[in-house]
Formats: C-alpha cells, sequence, structure tokens
C-alpha cells in the first residue's frame, strides 16, 4: 500500500514478509470424514436420547391442573354479564370446584391463563411508559404519546399508568379453598416475590415519595379506565405491594410473547399452615373468582393453572419429546451416512483425482 | 498578445481532476451516494420509519447502519478526493518559462494562457498542446516521448514550419510575433490535428506533425518554442483522461439481478402479510378494539395497507444495506493480498504487482479466456544476439540443453569486450572462438561484422564521447548492430549520404549510395556503401528463403552448411538472419544509379520500378554466413502456459507481429507442440473476418482448438476479438499486455492485465491488475483469483443464508402476532445484527480463511475449473441458500416457540414472556449462525475463531454487560439474566444448534462420498499428505523440423526511405508507429491468399517453411 515507509534502497517497495500478509497464518482445516462425523452421529444420537429421556422422567413428575373457567358452571353467569359493558361495574363472582388425585408435592404455583388475547400486537406493546413506570415525576404527569388513547382521560388528566397494556389488566382474583372432610381450609397463596428481581427492583419504581403517601404521589392522575381501583391501592394487604411495583401489574406489564399465555398469580405459602407445609394434598378443592375480565367480545378462555416445578420448569412435554424425535431421527441418519459411506466412501475411489 | 487573447475565455491551463471542494463535498457526495439504489432503499425506509402509523422499528435501525455506510463512503471519498487535489495542486505548481513582455519569465502551469509562448528545455514536460515555433535542432526539429500519453517510449520528431522555425531563439522577433491559428475545436483525437496558420497574411497548414501534445516529453533537444493552443482542460491529454467505463464483475451483475429478485420477493411477502392483516383485522382486531382502540380513521382495509409497509420495513433485512458495503471490503481485502504478495514482487526493478482496481478480483477466478500480447509480455522485447554462422563455421554454444548451459557459461565464459571501449557492457556472447577469429582479421569474419554495422536503418545517439546509444526500429536490428559493436565494429554516426563506424578501433567512413529498404515483401534490406577506398559493395540480409534464392551459384556448398546451422538456430525458436554481400562495378553502379533517381521521382508505378531495380541488383550475392536473435522469453512463461491450459483456461495469443514470429514463440512457449493437432492461427485478415458474417465461423472454428494465435492484428482488433469472444461465448476474459497497442485490448476484456515493463505505463495506467511478469499470472489467477471467488461466493451465500433466516424468523411470528408487524428481536439487536455480530466475523474470516500450503494449488491447476462454471454462487445456489434459511428459520422460530409459550423458569416466574422470548430466538439464531459460519470455514485460523467467539461474546456482554446495560435501559434489561440461567433455554439452544447444523453436516457427507467435488479429493489428499510429486515436467520439445523464424525482422517497414531521401529531414519527418501501422496492414491487405488455415501435424513436417 501507498503508506510511505522509510524504507529505501532497490527493495523499497517489496511486500512485508508477515505471515498475515502473506497468508501463511497457520490453520487447521477439519475435514468431514467417517472417522469423525459417523461416531458423532451416533454420539449425538445418544446424547439426544439420553436427555430426552430423562427431561420426560423429570416433567412426568410434574403435578399440574389446568382449568378453563370461561364458562364453568356457575361462571357461565358472570360471563353473559360480561358481555354486556353496561354491567361493569357489577361485581359477580363465581365457584369453580376440582379434585386433586394425588398430591402436590413442594412449591405449588397458582397461574392464570388467557387465550387468544394479543399482548402482543405491535401497537398495544408500544403502548405504555416505561418512563412512567420508572418513577420519572415528569413523565407521571405528561405520559409520553406512545399511551394513546389512553394518555389521559376526557377530562384531561393523565392516566397513571397509562397506555392499553396496564389498561387491560387482568383483574379476575382467586381465592382457594381446601374441602377437608366438612371443614374448608382456605390454602395461603404468597401475591408477592413473583417477579423478576430486575422488574421489581429497577424497571419499576414509585415515583419519589419522600413523607408523602403514595397517594399523594399519584396525585393529580386518574386511574385507567378499565380499573375499579386507583394504581395505589391494588393490594389492600399490603401497602409495599402498591404502585407502579405491585406484582401483578408488574407481571401483567411484562407481554407475552404469544396469544395463549399464563401469568404467576401466586404461590403456595407453605409456611403459614402445616397441611400445606408438604405442598397441596390430595382432595377437594374450590376456587372463588371474581370475574371481572371479559374475554367473550374477543372470544378468549380463561384459565387457572395450578402445577408443582423442576429444575426444568413446568409441565411442558415439547423439548423431552423433541430430543427423543431428535435422537431417533439422528440415529436413522447415522445409519444411512454409514451405509452410504460402507458403499460409496470406504475404499476412496471417488476420491481418487483423475485427470483428463 | 494576452489581453486580446483573453478576451476569448479560452481555458487556462489549470487543470481539475478533483471532484469536490470544501463546500460542494457534502452535498454533492451526499447526492452520488443516494443514486446507489441500496442507499436510495435505506432512505426510502427511513423515511417510512418516521411516519408514526407505519414504523415498525425505531429510526435508529435504519438510520445507524445509514449513516455508517454513507459516512465511511464519504471518507473515503474524501481522501480520494484530497489527492487529486493534492495532484492538481502539484502539477498545477510546476514552472515554465512564458514569453511575457518580451522577456522570460518563471510562470506556473496554471497561469499559463493560450496564446502565450512559452519555452521548453530538455526533459521538461510539455506544459499545454503547443504550436511548436522554432526549436535549438536543425531544421526546427525536436524529439518528444509520448510514453504518458500513448505508452510508447520510443522518440517521434516534431517539426516547426519554416517560417515560424526562422525566429529561433530570437526573443524579440517571437514577441513581437503576431499570427492566427484557426483550428479544430478540442477532441481527444491523438494523432490528428487540423488547423491552419496565417502570419502576414500567408496561411500555412497545420497538422499533428507541428503539435506538441501536453504530456509529452522533451528529449534531445536543447530548448523549443511553442505557441499554447489548447490549455488545461481542453488538452488532448485531458480529453482523453474521460470517464473510464466502470468495469462490473459478473459476481455484481448477478448480484443486481438477485436483489431485484429479492425486491419482489419482499413484496410478495409484505402483500401475504398484509392479507393477513386485512383477514385479522376484520375476524379478531375488529373483536380487540375494547383493548386497542384502532386509531382514527382506520379501518381494516386502511390497517392492512399501513401494515404492508410496516412489514417493507420489518423484513428490510432481506435487501440487507451492509451486503454492498461488505463486499466492497472484501474486495478491498483480497486486493490488499494481491499487493502484499511477495511472490508476485519482482525485485530487479522494485515492482510489486498491483491491484488497481478493487472490485473485479473474484472475477479473476473465473477467467475462461485469456489473450495475450506477445511482445514485452511473453518475451522480454529484449533480443540478444546469440549464435551465428559464419562462411560455415557455428560459433556461440551448441546448445542441447540450453538453460543448463547458459547457467554454467554465464559464470565461467562470459567473452571480455573490454579492449574495446565502445563495447556495450550490457552485451553477453560465450564464445570467445567468434572473437579471436574476428581479432586474427579473418576476412569473412569482418566482413560480417561490417555488414551488420551498415545495413539497418538504426539512428545512432551519442550523448557523450563514447557513450552510444542506438534508437532502433525493431529490436532485432538493434540486437545486431550490438552484436556489430562490441566485436570490434561500432556504428557511430550516420547521415543522409554517409555511414561512420569504428572498425577495429579505425575510424571508417562509408558512403552511403542507396538503402534498398525492407518491405513485407522483399524480406530484406540491402544498403550500397562505397568505402573509403572507392569500393562499393551491396550488403543485403534478409529472410534465408528469400536470400537463397538470390545467391552465386558458388555458394552451393556453403548454402548447405549454412542451412544446416539455419535449422539448428529454429529449432532452438531464434530468429534467423542471412546476410550476404556483392561486389559492385563502378560503371555498372553509375547506371543503376541514374535509373533508381529516374524511378523514385517517377510519378507513376513508382513502387514496381524501384522494386523491379532492386530484383535487378539484389542477386548472384555471395553468402556470409547467418545470424541467430534470441527473442527472449520472460522467465517460466512455458510453466505459466502450461499451468493455465492445465487450469482449462484457453489462451489467445495476439499480436501485431508476423505470422512466423508468433508461430515461434508459441512454440519456444509451450503454447503449440509438435503433438498438436488443431492449432489455429489467424493472420491480419482478421479483419475481414471480424465482418458481421465471418464473426460466428470465426469462433466456432477458433473455439474448437486448442491454441489460438493471432497475429498481424491491429490494436482495435484486438479489442474486437476480445469483444467478440465476450459476446458470444458469455465467459470471463483477462486481457494481458505491455504496450499502448494492448490499451484497447485491456479495457474490453473483463480483466486487464498490465505488465509494467518497458514499454511504458498507458498499459499499466488502463489495467486493472498489474504486474512485472507474465509468469505471476498464474499465481494471480490460480492462488488470488481462486481465493477471491472462493471467498465472495462463500461469502454472498452466507450472507443471504444469515439475512433470510434472520427475515424468515419475522415471518413466521407474523401469524402469532396478529400480522401486526411486531418484530421478534431486540430493535438494537436488529440494528446491530448486520454490522456487528455477523459482518465482523465474516469479514475476518472470509478474509484470511485460506491460510494454507499454496504448493497443492499449483499442482492442482484443475481447481480452478470450478470457478469458471459459476460453481458456487448461481441463481441455483442462491435458491438453495433460500430454502437453507427457511428450514433454519423454521427450527429457529417455532421450535423456541413450542418449548417456551407453556413454561415458566424455575421457581415459577415468567419466561414466555416477549423479551425472553426475543433474546432466546437471538441466541439461537446467533449460534446457529456462527456455527454455520465454522461450518462453512474450511481452514480455521485463530484470527477467524478470535473473531467468531468474539462477536458472541460481544452480544452476551451486550445483553449482560452493566455499561451496556443504561443503553438498553428500558428495553431488555433483566430478561438476559433471568432467562440464560435456565436449563431449559440452554436445551432449547443446544436442541435448535443440533436441528440447524447436523442436517448440513450430514447432506455434505454424503455428497462428500457419493459425488466429491475437486476440492474435496484435492483437500482428501493433502490431508492424507500422499499428494504424489508433481509430474516430472516434459522439458519443452526442441522443435527439429522447419524454420518458420526465418525471417526476423519485426513487425514495421524500415527507415529507408528517410534515411536515404536527401530531403528526409525537410520533406517527410518520420512517422508514428501508428501510421506505420496502417501501411503495413495495406501491404498485407494486397497479398490475402487464406484467410486462416489449420496446421496439422503432417503439414508441419513437409511445409518446409511457408511465407507471406
Amino acid at each position: 500500500m501507498g503508506r510511505a515507509k522509510d524504507k529505501s534502497g532497490p527493495l523499497a517497495r517489496r511486500p512485508d514478509n508477515s505471515a498475515f500478509k502473506q497468508q501463511r497464518l497457520p490453520a487447521w482445516s477439519p475435514m468431514l470424514t467417517a472417522n469423525t462425523v459417523l461416531p458423532f452421529f451416533y454420539l449425538m444420537a445418544l446424547i439426544c436420547m439420553l436427555l430426552g429421556v430423562w427431561l420426560l422422567l423429570t416433567v412426568q413428575s410434574t403435578r399440574e391442573v389446568k382449568l378453563d373457567y370461561t364458562e364453568h358452571g356457575a361462571c357461565e353467569r358472570c360471563f353473559q354479564m360480561r358481555k354486556n359493558v353496561s354491567f361493569a361495574g357489577e361485581p359477580c363472582t363465581c365457584e369453580v370446584n376440582f379434585s386433586i388425585g394425588k398430591q402436590f408435592k413442594g412449591d405449588v404455583f397458582f397461574y392464570y391463563g388467557l387465550k387468544n388475547f394479543h399482548q402482543n400486537l405491535r401497537r398495544y406493546m408500544d403502548s405504555r411508559d416505561d418512563g412512567q413506570t420508572v418513577g420519572r415525576k415528569n413523565k407521571l404527569k405528561n405520559p409520553s404519546g406512545y399511551c394513546e388513547p389512553f394518555a389521559r382521560d376526557s377530562n384531561g388528566v393523565p392516566i397513571a399508568p397509562c397506555g392499553a397494556v396496564a389498561n387491560s389488566m387482568f383483574n379476575d382474583t382467586f381465592t382457594l379453598t381446601y374441602h377437608q372432610s366438612s371443614r374448608s381450609i382456605p390454602v395461603p397463596l404468597l401475591r408477592t416475590g413473583l417477579t423478576w428481581y430486575t422488574d421489581k427492583n429497577i424497571k419499576y419504581r414509585n415515583p419519589a415519595v419522600d413523607n408523602l403517601t403514595l397517594a399523594q404521589a399519584f396525585e393529580g392522575t386518574v386511574r385507567p379506565l378499565y380499573w375499579q381501583k386507583a394504581v395505589y391501592e391494588l393490594d389492600p394487604d399490603d401497602p409495599n405491594n402498591n404502585g407502579f411495583i405491585n406484582d401483578d401489574l408488574i407481571i401483567w406489564m411484562r407481554e407475552a410473547a404469544f396469544p395463549n399465555f399464563k401469568k404467576l398469580y401466586g404461590i403456595l405459602n407453605r409456611n403459614d399452615n402445616v397441611k400445606f407445609a408438604k405442598g397441596l394434598p390430595s382432595g377437594n378443592y374450590t376456587i372463588n373468582i371474581t370475574y371481572n375480565f371479559p374475554v367473550q367480545p374477543f372470544r378468549g378462555r380463561k384459565e387457572v393453572v395450578l402445577t408443582t416445578l423442576t429444575w426444568f420448569g413446568g409441565q411442558n412435554h415439547f423439548l423431552p419429546v423433541a430430543y427423543l424425535v431428535t435422537s431417533s431421527l439422528l440415529f436413522l441418519t447415522a445409519v444411512v451416512l454409514t451405509v452410504v459411506w460402507w458403499k460409496f466412501g470406504k475404499k476412496g475411489k471417488n476420491m481418487q483425482l483423475t485427470f483428463q | 498578445d494576452r489581453p486580446f487573447n483573453l478576451s476569448y475565455l479560452y481555458a487556462n491551463n489549470a487543470i481539475k481532476t478533483s471532484k469536490y471542494n470544501v463546500f460542494t463535498f457534502l452535498p454533492l457526495n451526499l447526492f452520488e451516494q443516494f443514486t446507489r439504489l441500496a442507499n436510495a432503499y435505506f432512505l426510502f425506509l427511513l423515511l417510512l420509519q418516521l411516519i408514526p402509523q407505519v414504523s415498525s422499528l425505531s429510526w435508529f435501525t435504519t438510520a445507524v447502519p445509514l449513516i455508517l455506510v454513507l459516512s465511511m463512503t464519504a471518507v473515503k471519498d474524501a481522501s480520494d478526493d484530497i489527492n487529486r487535489h493534492r495532484c492538481d495542486r502539484q502539477v498545477n505548481n510546476r514552472q515554465v518559462n512564458v514569453l511575457t513582455d518580451g522577456e522570460l519569465k518563471k510562470e506556473k502551469w496554471m497561469n499559463v494562457q493560450v496564446g502565450d509562448i512559452v519555452k521548453l528545455e530538455s526533459n521538461h514536460f510539455v506544459t499545454a498542446d503547443l504550436l511548436l515555433l522554432s526549436s535549438s535542432e536543425p531544421l526546427n526539429l525536436v524529439y518528444v516521448e509520448t510514453a504518458e500519453l500513448d505508452g510508447e517510449t520510443n522518440l517521434k520528431v516534431k517539426q516547426a514550419l519554416t517560417v515560424t522555425g526562422e525566429m529561433g531563439d530570437n526573443i524579440e522577433a517571437l514577441s513581437t510575433f503576431r499570427g492566427e491559428v484557426r483550428c479544430e475545436p478540442p477532441n481527444n483525437r491523438l494523432d490528428k490535428f487540423k488547423g491552419n496558420l496565417t502570419v502576414n497574411g500567408q496561411t500555412y497548414g497545420l497538422d499533428n506533425d507541428k503539435i506538441l501534445l501536453r504530456g509529452c516529453t522533451l528529449r534531445n533537444t536543447e530548448w523549443c518554442f511553442g505557441l499554447v493552443i489548447f490549455g488545461g482542460p481542453d488538452t488532448k491529454l485531458m480529453q482523453n483522461s474521460g470517464k473510464t467505463t466502470f468495469k462490473r464483475t459478473s459476481i455484481d451483475h448477478l448480484m443486481n439481478v438477485l436483489v431485484l429478485c429479492i425486491f419482489g420477493f419482499l413484496g410478495t411477502m409484505c402483500f401475504v402479510l398484509a392479507i393477513g392483516n386485512a383477514i385479522w383485522e376484520v375476524k379478531e382486531g375488529s373483536v380487540f378494539t375494547a383493548f386497542l382502540p384502532r386509531e382514527a380513521g382506520v379501518n381494516a382495509a386502511l390497517s392492512s395497507f399501513l401494515s404492508f409497509w410496516s412489514y417493507v420495513i420489518v423484513l428490510n433485512t432481506v435487501v440487507p444495506i451492509s451486503l454492498y458495503v461488505s463486499v466492497e471490503i472484501i474486495r478491498l481485502g483480497n486486493s490488499f493480498y494481491i499487493d502484499w504478495d511477495r511472490k508476485m514482487y519482482y525485485p530487479k526493478n522494485d515492482t510489486p504487482a498491483q491491484a488497481r482496481t478493487t472490485t473485479l478480483n473474484e472475477e479473476l477466478g473465473q477467467i475462461k479466456y485469456i489473450f495475450s500480447d506477445k511482445t514485452g509480455t511473453l518475451t522480454q522485447n529484449i533480443m540478444t544476439f546469440n549464435k551465428c554462422s559464419i562462411n560455415g563455421k557455428n560459433y556461440g554454444k551448441h546448445s542441447k540443453n540450453m538453460c543448463f548451459m547458459l547457467l554454467s557459461l554465464q559464470k565461467t565464459q562470459r567473452v571480455d569486450f573490454s579492449w574495446n571501449q565502445l563495447a556495450d557492457p550490457n552485451f553477453i556472447f560465450h564464445d570467445y572462438s567468434l572473437l579471436e577469429t574476428v581479432k586474427e582479421g579473418n576476412p569473412e569474419a569482418r566482413a560480417f561484422f561490417r555488414l551488420l554495422a551498415l545495413c539497418h536503418t538504426v539512428m545512432p545517439e551519442e550523448k557523450k564521447e563514447g557513450e552510444l546509444n542506438y534508437q532502433a526500429q525493431s529490436p532485432d536490428e538493434g540486437a545486431l548492430v550490438t552484436a556489430a559493436r562490441n566485436f570490434g565494429f561500432v556504428f557511430r554516426s550516420r547521415t543522409p549520404e554517409t555511414i561512420t563506424i569504428m572498425e577495429m578501433g579505425r575510424k571508417v567512413t562509408c558512403e552511403l549510395l542507396a538503402v534498398l529498404d525492407f518491405n513485407n515483401v522483399r524480406k530484406r534490406m540491402s544498403v550500397i556503401v562505397r568505402s573509403p577506398e572507392g569500393k562499393m559493395t551491396l550488403y543485403c540480409k534478409g529472410a534465408d528463403t528469400i536470400i537463397y534464392e538470390r545467391l552465386h551459384p558458388s555458394c552451393k556448398k556453403l548454402m548447405d552448411v549454412t542451412t544446416g546451422h539455419l535449422n539448428e538456430y529454429a529449432g532452438d525458436g531464434l530468429r534467423t538472419l542471412v546476410l550476404a554481400y556483392k561486389d559492385l562495378e563502378e560503371s555498372y553502379m553509375d547506371g543503376w544509379r541514374q535509373r533508381h533517381h529516374e524511378a523514385s521521382t517517377a510519378m507513376e508505378g513508382q513502387e514496381e520500378m524501384l522494386n523491379e531495380l532492386y530484383e535487378e541488383i539484389e542477386k548472384d550475392m555471395t553468402l556470409l554466413g547467418a545470424t541467430a536473435v534470441e527473442d527472449k522469453l520472460q522467465d517460466g512463461v512455458p510453466q505459466t502456459i502450461e499451468q493455465l491450459a492445465k487450469a482449462d483456461i484457453k489462451i489467445w495469443v495476439l499480436t501485431g507481429d508476423k505470422q512466423e514470429t508468433a508461430e515461434n514463440i508459441g512454440y519456444s512457449c509451450n503454447m503449440l507442440r509438435e503433438e498438436m493437432k488443431d492449432v489455429f492461427i489467424v493472420a491480419a485478415n482478421t479483419a475481414f473476418a471480424l465482418e458481421k458474417d465471418l464473426e460466428l465461423e470465426l469462433l466456432r472454428t477458433a473455439c474448437m482448438c486448442q491454441t489460438v494465435i493471432c497475429c498481424r492484428v491491429t490494436p482495435l482488433q484486438k479489442a474486437q476479438v476480445v469483444q467478440l469472444v465476450k459476446k458470444y461465448k458469455q465467459a470471463v476474459t483477462l486481457a494481458i499486455g505491455d504496450g499502448a497497442n494492448d490499451v484497447s485490448m485491456i479495457k474490453a476484456a473483463h480483466i486487464g492485465v498490465g505488465i509494467s515493463g518497458q514499454e511504458g505505463m498507458q498499459a499499466v495506467l488502463s489495467s486493472d491488475f498489474s504486474f512485472a511478469q507474465f509468469r505471476y499470472l498464474q499465481r494471480l489467477l490460480l492462488v488470488h483469483g481462486r481465493w477471491s471467488y472462493l471467498r465472495m461466493c462463500k461469502f454472498l451465500r452466507y450472507f443471504f443464508y444469515k439475512n433470510f433466516t434472520f427475515t424468515f424468523v419475522h415471518f413466521w411470528y407474523a401469524f402469532f402476532c396478529g400480522f401486526s408487524a411486531q418484530t421478534v428481536y431486540d430493535e438494537w439487536f436488529i440494528t446491530l445484527y448486520n454490522l456487528m455480530y455477523t459482518a465482523l466475523p465474516i469479514l475476518r474470516l472470509i478474509i484470511s480463511q485460506f491460510s494454507n500450503s499454496f504448493s497443492f494449488l499449483f499442482q492442482y491447476p484443475q481447481l480452478y475449473s470450478p470457478g469458471q462454471l459459476n460453481m458456487y454462487f448461481s441463481k441455483k445456489a442462491f435458491v438453495r441458500c433460500m430454502m437453507h434459511s427457511c428450514y433454519s428459520s423454521l427450527i429457529l422460530f417455532f421450535i423456541p416457540w413450542a418449548a417456551m409459550h407453556d413454561t415458566v423458569r424455575d421457581d415459577g416466574r415468567d419466561i414466555a414472556d416477549y423479551q425472553s422470548f426475543a433474546l432466546l430466538a437471538q441466541t439461537c439464531l446467533l449460534v446457529v449462525v456462527s456455527a454455520q459460519l465454522c461450518l462453512d470455514t474450511h481452514y480455521w485460523t485463530t484470527v477467524n475463531q478470535l473473531f467468531v467467539w468474539g462477536s458472541l461474546f460481544l452480544f452476551h456482554n451486550k445483553t449482560l454487560n452493566c455499561g451496556l446495560i443504561l443503553l438498553f435501559f428500558s428495553v431488555i434489561l433483566g430478561t438476559a439474566r433471568n432467562s440464560l440461567n435456565q436449563p431449559n433455554v440452554w436445551l432449547t439452544i443446544f436442541l435448535i444448534s443440533l436441528l440447524c447444523i447436523l442436517p448440513v453436516v450430514a447432506l455434505r457427507f454424503v455428497l462428500l462420498q457419493i459425488r466429491p467435488t475437486i476440492n474435496d479429493k484435492v483437500r482428501h489428499m493433502v490431508g492424507k499428505e500422499v499428494l504424489p510429486s508433481p509430474a516430472p515436467r516434459r522439458p519443452p520439445a526442441r522443435r527439429i523440423s522447419t524454420r518458420q523464424s526465418g525471417y526476423a525482422f519485426s513487425h514495421s517497414q524500415g527507415y529507408g526511405n528517410l534515411v536515404t531521401s536527401q530531403g528526409f529531414l525537410l520533406k517527410r519527418p518520420l512517422k508514428g508507429r501508428s501510421i506505420l501501422f496502417t501501411q503495413t496492414d495495406s501491404a498485407l491487405a494486397e497479398n490475402k491468399p487464406q484467410q486462416y488455415r489449420t496446421i496439422t501435424e503432417e503439414v508441419e513436417e513437409s511445409q518446409s517453411s511457408h511465407s507471406w
């Protein structure tokens, strides 16, 4: 290159003799030989099979109950009621009964699930103000334009939290009751500690409270249109679980990637009652539902899920099965490759260089 | 005078090759950049993204890469332009003497005006296009070198009009000189000028001989005065340096087509998704309005329309902005490798190889036809006096094994010419006996060298006493005269009537009575001289066949012996000449001269009459001997040609030389072999063949043959032949040459290669690649070409693969997100995906991936052939690429979907949320894409591995590292640490990698077993290190048969008529070579017996000598 080097003399323009410039870097040239490929395929097939079996066993060990309560039994009434917007303010509760044949050992997680609810629509996902939920004062009163049309109410008062996501927050509530002989024991659920650490502590903050109460901090804002309670009253039991750092809100605001999703509602509190120290005993249960969230308009379904977990997560059979299938496919491929190699490649006849 | 001329607003002499100045740079450069399709497209995208209803991605996703690309290009353009500015300034500030107000003043070039009179001195560059007024040399001659203009280094003569020449260097006369020049407007024809000069009411015609063109250099002339006619941009030099046509590689064309296809494809995808959106909006969206009200005035149809454009934005990565940039960078890298290559560096004249065009190097791997010049390209254009036969005695070494002998001889037996002060120190001869013979005073030997010293048209140039320089019309003559000089017969000087030689230290001036000049029909040249003793002799040299017919019968015996020698010489590929002489009677000579004078002044039939006269006198001559001149091949030419032939590259030699010479070279460089059946030699009359109807016929015949040699072709025809092949064969062509006459061919071919040799820089300047020796071509093609091509193809395949995979995932996701143009990946990931994560490793990797031993490339030139067949990247490969990425994207989307949509973290918290899914999807994508890259890399070096892992690391750094987290604060914070510590996420990644990579491995393995490519085979062999040693090279077959080499004069007619004609310096100054060309051509057109012929072996054997 034209860089003026201080070289002079007869060979001034001779290129440097570095390994890089002369393309002589040491290199390793891996080649697909039968010695490497075939064992590799067999090995992979084996690994996949082992993984698959192991995962399957793991998944099988989890227990899960799923209940679609959209129009289930008593909820039919509420379902019909929520069809009509004019009854939106009227409370409606219903009960769903189920029984567990075998004990749910260990931690039990309580989820609510929604189907056909598109939290992943582009405009829906954008309709939020992260600046507001992180507690910025100016954003609290001046929600970002992305929140439209849920940025301000009809009087122009800013909404907190603003946006379509927050506005559509799931607002059914559940209580779980265990029936032992004739006695009904409420099942204690932990309603906090359900979120990611980073969400609870970094991404969601209440506006600076100083000496004020939370309600005062939120003064000058209104609750989202569809909400029945203000954001600082979401959890009547735990004052520290209110405002933007409310677990239910945070969980809802973490939008699901797909239209069918489930979100954590609570975790069985095993320390509260000896009965549940080891998990959920077998028997009959009732879930009391405050049926608020309308799903009928968009043909959605609602469900509750009770499940135990392993290191692998919930009861998802896909990965174990996929591993098993992959394993068998790999094995088949390996056999085919072996045959091909045996028939064609082994003698290396094809590898002969024949030049005319 | 100046003010008057200034009133006409002629262009002044300042030149400007730069494009921008400080103020215009930004707007002009930006405008230029946006005229490129890719940039315009991305500007359009950027504008789309600024519409909030459409914008599915933040504006920075497009803006960041666009700005990067634009600024990189702008920086490059700016630095180029600064260089041009610097060049301009340097040229514009050169000093020249200008005659103003009656005295000479130094002026800068740029201040020279049309109408100024400038004084040039020896070795000065000509300032502008000048009308020559007067000069220091007699007869107002000046000598100029036009190397910068047309690459020819021989001196040209220009002559001023007598009327102006009379002024000499009389400053007063010059400054009061008034004249009016009328001429044609500025144009770019170097060899034509029309105009007239009016002085004192008298009009004189002006032609090209009176014009000094800018770019020439004044030589051997003390000073001259010139009147500026055209300045600066109007000069012929600048008019010529017009726009060079931009060469594009076939991959470029393919890429353009593909990009158009991709546009179509993008449109289709977006259309499908828009339809989907319409359906969804009607069925689902309309009932979801409670949660997500529609924007005012938007209904399903409008929404679908908007979503079309939104998807144009989301899926824009199928038309990758970085593609063009990356391609350019890769090419640049490959060019650097060429520049850096030590094995293409020629230490003798300190010339490294140079990739002058950086955009063509992958085409080097696809060459199918090479068009080569002969002189200076295959040969060194150095003639060496090698052997001679004097009076039946053979001097010079008998070479059974020439190379070997030469090597050993060089050390031992180089003849010492130090006794001769005038000897040329560069002359090498290896036979002492000859010198001894001469010194002994052997009359034949003396006559032999006297002939060589007298019978020629060489012009001597003696700047200092004893420092002789010969300006020879053909290098053959130069070699012969130089030989004579070293053996003590030094040609010192000539006038029209005399020739002065130093005969063994004794000064002898011979009277030159006549020169019987060479032409193509005569194939001989004679001079008639009168020695100081008064003896008149005719000396003649010429082609053996011609001379033999005209010898005295008494020489019969000598003829037989000499014939034997001639055959031997011809067999060695030497160019031979036979020398003869004849003593003349005074009385006869008087009569002959009388008739000669009559004939040469005759108005009609002058040529025939002269010919007759010549025939009459050139007979009954006495044979003196024969010379053999070696047209030295460049080193390694035969081997290179053999290698290239093995690589299935067809080599056509296009030369202006005679057929015999061309054939001879063909033999000596291994292109023609005795055993070859189909050899095709096209002679000058290609002109006929190049006419429409015969074109195809010519091509068809030519392509059936292994070797094609076209001789007697003009520069234009060279280009036509190249065009012909380009047009009908759809093959990639390469033209290689060194002289100005190759420029047209170099420009016409896909790739032009210039040899930076003796013939000036013209060819190099118009070439795309240049180096010093023909043999480097093999490395350029077989190593650099192949690698560049492979790199480019791999890069393209991989690039399309990675971008399609990336984009298709969005497509699949559309079916889950209500066709709302939601992206799968995080916006910053999208922004940086092409720029950083994959472009970096790919660049590094592609650039240094073949770092392995070169030797097997030369052992198996066949490795080159896949490139010629477009095997590595074509439309088919592209479709395969698309299918592959389609498969990969299916895996990459649906496996994470299935694995994640219904699961949670091990502590029950969310993992199926959008951000986690995005993270998982993009991690998988990166892993798969990097793994694919490793798989595609045949040669793993530490550097490229570093880059692959580096980019993966960078990705994780981005998502994990605290410093960067701030940047991604609101978006993806905490996602990585919350999902990447989950075993099921890693199990998913592992499964996806297996499913994406293993099928490819399996397929490749099967193909390797069943249908291994030549690459695989060689790699297999190399891997096993069972490479057989290369077959012993067949020693170049020595030709026993014929002497086509018969006559060795090179192409053009000599200066003969000039040398003798009394008024030669007055009436007919020397003509440029181009004119001589047309002369020879017409001479040839007169005898056009065969158009082309096929020489078969049998013919070869029997044809002792067919000549033209």
